[in-house]
């Protein structure tokens, strides 16, 4: 809220004071929100990078955000920001994808930025975070905790992304552990934290000692906690919600390709791409290892620096689906990046179907 | 000591009229003190949120098209709350009709311009809708069950159907595993009016559903009927409307309207079904047609005053970088104050001393 009011004071003095000549040799950047900015989770990520433009680039960018916009209703939003001078827009849901690519049809000299989406236009970019190497590092730890040799999955739709989550974490799992078993409880919801602490519990009740989730509240961490069991934050850290239960948290960095994406449409040199990267360039990371003994803390840290080195793919083949065929593989000595985002299948070993 | 309401017997229609607009008036000032409380000019505000919307044509396009299922949804629910019926479930007919409605346009993508598809989708819509608001109605007349739980509670079955078919049966193939159906072909989608902006032609239904309503409540038998149930069941009765058949129609074409709207909403501005297409639209046109007080001239435009909300909320998180809560917090308090205005306008306030009347 403080920094709310620090931007939007200085956006009046601005608009106020200065006029509108000043304000337009600054660059505008805008950020359309799926949700409310609050204080942890992905539209709280987002911000971060956010102000981490402007942090970057003080006097020469003026940002912009718009929160909570429904999916179905966004083209507006965006427009608005098309025509207020924003030359830069970064909207950061899937559910966005279509709307963006409509206005950014009609305003051709204004770039765009679509998160976790697939199409792409001369002036729409997409960019999103191969959040599946947290996970494996994750499913080793959770692999390595286990007594029940039970994980208690929460997770919210079965979109590639969340599935490729699943699998990378029951491959993690069983690289240290063959008896693990994963089960998994589809919240259907990105927030819900009444929902999410119900799933953790009927988790709990089925014997997980170890729960990991792919919601953004703090409900299924504290839920573990709270029987003194262990679980990972998601998106930010979260220790301070559970001191005594996460484990870790995958942690979405989004500052650094910001920075970098406003850096080039400053320079001119804007152009479109499609960006997937992960713990190499620290657009994933992972929160500080608690509550685990040494030797799986060592684990965990070298099985992170291998996948950022490029030494490990959380994906190598051979890779076996439930059924116990052989996955094609079609990258190098893994799986493609391609075969990863449009994963629609579970690996061998995990308990569950697939919603379809 | 406490606060009695007394009726007025000398209520004018001017009066009646007014009223709204004070409740507009005095939302505004409290809105601007607010403002200002948060260090920023009311003036400001006041011309972004409502002066400028008002005043540029794209602006003017995009109430428009935020009104437009609005409107639709608003005059249909009037048939149920002048007939006494709370019809509460309007989301989940809307959800409805836009299942109904997609049907054929999801059957013809990829496929040579059809002339015939669009008006189809359009029928379809507004018949699923009809359909899933005679559920309440009829278990209402046939058992006595409460149509206020039952239609909000259909909201939720109709939701997750639509979750179902755009994450199962009516995926995009080609969309990755995510959740959304194929974009419509633009033969199935309703043209644009405008060569710049996203106005579509289904203002021009809104607009003639308001008309057909206006007509049907004034110069109908059934008309008169749906208000003689409202205001003097009695009455109704012994005139000798039949009670059930008309919770049956008043709920049929409220679900229709709905179902209208919904398919309205999908060919007019999203082009593909999606886990969400509403947002509320149907909880948020009860507040529409109470703003309109139940008249489909005042639905007009309680439309647009929740549209302009909502774009003026925008802009004002744009320019001058006031938080969402800000607007959320003016709608309570324009609606608060609407409602609030009726009620002196029907009553006078009348503090009593002492404990007993």
């Amino acid at each position: 809220m403080n920094i709310m009011v620090k931007v939007a004071g200085a956006a009046a003095l601005a608009l106020g004071l200065a006029g509108a000549a000043s304000a337009q040799e600054k660059l505008k950047i805008g950020f359309i929100y799926v949700g409310p900015v609050g204080d942890h989770g992905w539209t709280y990520q987002h911000d971060q990078g956010r102000k981490a433009i402007e942090a970057a680039f003080p006097g020469k960018v003026e940002t912009t955000f718009i929160e909570s916009v429904p999916e179905a209703d966004s083209e507006r939003s965006i427009e608005q920001l098309a025509r207020t001078g924003h030359k830069l827009i970064f909207t950061t849901s899937f559910g966005f994808m279509e709307p963006t690519l409509k206005v950014a049809a009609k305003y051709p000299n204004i770039n765009f930025e679509h998160a976790t989406g697939y199409k792409r236009a001369k002036n729409v970019a997409t960019y999103s975070g191969k959040f599946h190497e947290g996970r494996y590092v994750q499913g080793v730890i959770a692999g390595k905790m286990t007594k029940t040799n039970t994980i208690g999955y929460v997770a919210s739709f079965p979109i590639p992304e969340v599935v490729a989550g699943i699998n990378a974490f029951m491959l993690g799992a069983q690289s240290v552990n063959p008896n693990v078993k994963v089960k998994i409880v589809w919240a259907a919801t990105w927030f819900d934290p009444g929902k999410e602490a119900d799933a953790a519990k009927a988790l709990l009740d089925q014997g997980a000692d170890i729960i990991t989730q792919h919601t953004d509240s703090p409900a299924p961490l504290q839920q573990a906690e709270a029987r003194g069991k262990f679980a990972f934050g998601q998106a930010s850290d979260m220790i301070r919600f559970a001191p005594k239960g996460q484990l870790t948290a995958i942690i979405d960095d989004w500052a650094p390709y910001y920075v970098e994406r406003a850096r080039v449409q400053l320079e001119g040199k804007w152009q479109s791409q499609d960006v997937w990267d992960g713990f190499a360039k620290g657009k994933v990371k992972m929160a500080p290892y608690t509550n685990m003994p040494d030797d799986v803390k060592k684990l965990a840290q070298d099985t992170e620096e291998a996948i950022k080195s490029g030494k490990f793919n959380p994906f190598k083949c051979p890779v076996f689906d439930q059924s116990g065929k052989e996955v094609k593989c079609e990258g190098n000595g893994a799986l493609s990046d391609g075969q990863i985002l449009s994963m629609n299948y579970y690996v061998k070993g995990i308990d569950d179907k697939l919603p379809k | 000591m406490r606060l009695e309401l007394i009726p007025r017997s000398d209520v004018s229609s001017l009066q009646r009229t007014l009223a709204p607009l004070w409740a507009i008036l005095i939302a505004l000032l409290m809105g601007g003190l607010i403002v200002a409380f948060l260090g920023r000019s009311p003036l400001a505000a006041f011309k972004v949120y409502f002066l400028e919307p008002l005043t540029d044509p794209w602006a003017l396009q995009e109430l428009a098209v935020k009104a437009t299922p609005l409107i639709i949804i608003a005059t249909g629910l009037v048939y149920c709350f002048r007939a006494n019926l709370w019809n509460i479930g309007a989301e989940g007919q809307l959800i409805v009709g836009a299942i109904f409605g997609s049907i054929v346009p999801l059957a013809t993508v990829g496929m040579e311009s059809t002339p015939w598809v669009l008006p189809v989708a359009l029928l379809l819509g507004a018949l699923g809708g009809a359909l899933y608001g005679s559920i309440p109605a009829f278990l209402r007349v046939r058992f006595g069950v409460s149509e206020i739980l039952v239609s909000l509670m259909l909201v939720y079955v109709a939701e997750l159907t639509l979750d179902y078919l755009v994450r199962g049966p009516w995926r995009d193939p080609k969309g990755f595993n995510f959740p959304t159906t194929p974009n419509f072909e633009s033969f199935a989608l309703l043209p644009n009016l405008a060569s710049e902006g996203r106005l579509h032609a289904g203002i021009i239904i809104a607009l003639l559903c308001a008309a057909v309503t206006w007509f049907v409540l004034n110069r109908t038998l059934f008309g008169f009927g749906i208000r003689v149930a409202g205001e003097a069941p009695r009455a109704a009765r012994f005139s000798g409307f039949n009670a059930n058949r008309m919770t049956i129609a008043a709920f049929m074409i409220s679900g229709g309207l709905a179902g209208l709207a919904g398919i309205v909403e999908v060919t007019g501005q999203i082009g593909q079904l999606k886990p969400a297409i509403s947002g509320g639209l149907g909880f948020t046109a009860i507040i529409v047609a109470y703003l309109g007080r139940l008249h489909p001239v005042g639905i007009v435009f309680g439309a647009f005053v929740i549209a302009l909300t909502v774009y003026g909320g925008e802009a004002a998180q744009i320019t001058l970088k006031l938080p969402l809560d800000l607007t959320r917090t003016f709608q309570g308090i324009l609606l608060f104050c609407v409602l609030a205005a009726d009620a002196l306008t029907t009553y006078k306030l009348r503090i009593v001393r002492g404990l007993h009347a």
